[in-house]
C-alpha cells in the first residue's frame, strides 16, 4: 500500500496536501483498492462551503456507492472535473491525477487532527 | 466473516480472491478486478467456482412425470444428455426459483438449482412429490461446480481430454467425461451469455481440477473470475437473477420469460394462476433500461414517468461490454413499451432513462 510520507490522512482513508493555505484531497491507495474498479465520480461544486466531516464526494464502483469525507472545513476552489470521464484515474492514480478537490483551509489548527503517514500506516496495519 | 466454504476457498486466497459473504458463503467477489474479469470472459476466458448451487437427484419410474407437474417448462421431448432451463412456480404462479434439468435417463434426472435456494427448492421439491414413484436425494454438499466461460474455453477444456467436447451441443452435457485425470460431468451451458462449459466433479477434485484448467488456459489469457463479473455478465446478457427478476411476487411471464412457460401443459403447479396472468394482461413487466442521464441505476431505485413511480430497479450497474450504465426494471405495464422516456431516481436526484429492448449483448 502506497501512503506518501509528506502527506497526512484522516481516518476515513483520504488524504491531504497542504499547499500556501490550500489542500488538496483525495482518497488513498488503501481506499481505491478496497472499492475496486472505480466507475463514477461526483465532485464537489466551486464555491462549497463545506466542514470537516462532511460528505466531499460520491465515489461508485461496479458494485457499490461509497462517499468520501473532507477531512477538513473551508471552500471548494477546485474539483477534478477529469474524474467524470475517466473515474478510473481514483485507481490508477489515488494521489496524482485521482485528487478529488482543492479546499481552502478555514482553521489550520483542523490539520492538527489529522494522522501523519507513520500513523496512518498504523492504523492499516491495526484494520487487517 | 461467517459463511460456508467451497472446495476451493483455499485455492482463492491463493489467486488473491477478495472474499465476501454471499447468500451464506464465502466467495471471492473479484480477483484483479470486476471489469477486467468481465472484459476476459467476453475476449478469452474466465474461471468461475460455482460449487455453492445446488444439485438434487430426481429417481424412479415417475421421475419425469414428478419434474412436468413441478416446472413450466416441457420436458417431454428431451433426449439423454440434453438439458432444460425452467422456472418452477408456485400455484399462484409466483416463481420458487429458476433452475437447469439435466436427463440422464427416462428415469434419472439431475435438478440444478440457485445456491440462495437449496433449502427451499429441497422442501419445496419433497413436498410436491407426494403422490409420485420418484426418489429425491440433496447432492449439493457432494458436488462441486467450475464454470470455464469465454470463445476460448472450447480450445482450453479440449487440452485436458480426450473426449470430444468441443462437439458437446449448446444445452446438452456428457456425463462422464475425464478431465485431467478427474471423472466429472461436462454441460455446454453457463451464466455469461458466452460459450463454455460448467464441469461437476467431486470436491475432493476440485482443487487440482482448477489448477489444470488455469495451466492449461495460461496461453490464452485465461483470468480466475469472480462473483463481480458473474452479475455483470449474466446482467448484460439480460439472463434472471432470483430474488431480482424473479420471485415469488415476479412471475416468469412478468420476467418476459413465456417461451419457458408451457401453458398448453396438461397440469404444473401455477399453470392456472399463469394462464389467468396472461389472459388478464400482466400488470407489470421486467424491462430492460438504458441510463441516458448522468448517473448508474442500482436495485431498488424507483423509476419514474408522468411525475410519478411506475416500478422500481431490479438490478442495475454498469455495462462493462457495452460502456453504459443498464437497468432491469419491473415496471408497470402501462409503460412497458420500447423507447419510452422515463426516469430513475438516484439518491433523490431525477436521471434520464429510456426503455430498450433485450438483451444488451448478445455473443457473435
Amino acid at each position: 500500500m502506497k501512503i506518501p510520507a509528506e502527506l497526512l490522512y484522516s481516518t476515513d482513508h483520504e488524504w491531504v496536501k497542504v499547499e500556501n493555505g490550500k489542500a488538496i484531497i483525495g482518497i488513498t491507495d488503501f481506499a481505491q483498492d478496497q472499492l475496486g474498479d472505480v466507475v463514477f465520480v461526483e465532485v464537489p461544486e466551486v464555491d462549497t462551503e463545506i466542514n470537516a466531516g462532511d460528505g466531499l464526494s460520491t465515489i461508485e464502483s461496479v458494485k457499490a456507492v461509497s462517499d468520501a469525507y473532507s477531512p477538513i472545513s473551508g471552500k471548494v476552489i477546485e474539483a477534478n472535473e477529469e474524474l467524470s470521464d475517466a473515474p478510473q484515474l481514483i485507481n490508477e492514480d489515488p494521489y496524482g491525477k485521482g485528487w478529488i478537490a482543492v479546499i481552502e483551509i478555514a482553521d489550520e489548527n483542523e490539520l492538527k487532527e489529522l494522522l501523519s503517514a507513520e500513523a496512518y500506516e498504523k492504523l492499516l496495519s491495526e484494520e487487517a | 466473516m461467517e459463511g460456508k466454504k467451497t472446495p476451493l476457498y483455499d485455492t482463492h486466497i491463493k489467486y488473491g480472491g477478495k472474499i465476501v459473504e454471499f447468500g451464506g458463503w464465502l466467495l471471492p467477489v473479484q480477483y484483479s478486478g470486476i471489469i477486467e474479469e468481465h472484459k476476459a470472459v467476453r475476449t478469452k476466458a474466465g474461471l468461475f467456482d460455482v460449487s455453492h448451487m445446488g444439485e438434487i437427484w430426481a429417481e424412479g419410474k415417475g421421475a419425469f412425470a414428478f419434474l412436468q407437474n413441478l416446472v413450466t417448462n416441457d420436458l417431454a421431448d428431451m433426449q439423454e444428455g440434453q438439458i432444460r432451463y425452467s422456472p418452477m412456480c408456485y400455484k399462484d404462479g409466483g416463481t420458487v426459483d429458476d433452475l437447469l434439468v439435466y436427463k440422464y435417463s427416462e428415469e434419472l434426472y439431475l435438478i440444478v438449482v440457485n445456491a440462495a435456494n437449496i433449502e427451499k427448492d429441497w422442501n419445496w421439491m419433497v413436498e410436491n412429490a407426494a403422490g409420485f414413484a420418484v426418489a429425491l436425494t440433496n447432492k449439493s454438499d457432494e458436488t462441486a461446480q467450475l464454470a470455464l466461460q469465454g470463445p476460448l474455453a472450447v480450445a482450453i477444456l479440449s487440452k485436458l481430454t480426450d473426449a470430444p467436447v468441443s462437439e458437446i451441443q449448446y444445452y446438452h452435457f456428457l456425463p462422464e467425461v475425464m478431465v485431467a485425470g478427474k471423472k466429472t460431468m461436462v454441460s455446454r451451458t453457463g451464466y455469461t451469455g458466452e460459450d463454455g462449459y460448467e464441469i461437476y466433479c467431486a470436491p475432493a477434485d476440485a482443487a487440482e481440477l482448477w489448477e489444470a484448467i488455469m495451466a492449461a488456459g495460461k496461453e490464452e489469457g485465461i483470468l480466475p473470475t469472480g462473483l463481480g463479473c458473474r452479475d455483470t455478465l449474466r446482467f448484460e446478457s439480460c439472463l434472471p437473477l432470483y430474488g431480482h427478476e424473479l420471485s415469488a411476487e415476479i412471475s416468469p411471464l412478468m420476467a418476459g420469460l413465456g417461451r419457458f412457460v408451457k401453458l398448453d401443459k396438461e397440469a404444473f403447479n401455477g399453470l392456472e394462476a399463469l394462464k389467468a396472468q396472461k389472459a388478464a394482461g400482466l400488470a407489470k413487466k421486467v424491462m430492460g433500461l438504458e441510463v441516458t442521464g448522468r448517473g448508474i441505476a442500482r436495485a431498488g431505485y424507483p423509476v419514474k414517468a408522468d411525475g410519478k413511480v411506475i416500478g422500481s430497479v431490479t438490478t442495475g450497474s454498469p455495462a462493462p461490454t457495452l460502456g453504459k450504465n443498464m437497468a432491469l426494471a419491473l415496471l408497470d405495464a402501462a409503460y412497458a413499451e420500447i423507447g419510452r422516456e422515463i426516469a430513475v431516481e438516484v439518491r433523490g436526484k431525477d436521471i434520464s432513462a429510456v426503455i430498450v429492448a433485450k438483451p444488451f449483448y448478445k455473443r457473435g
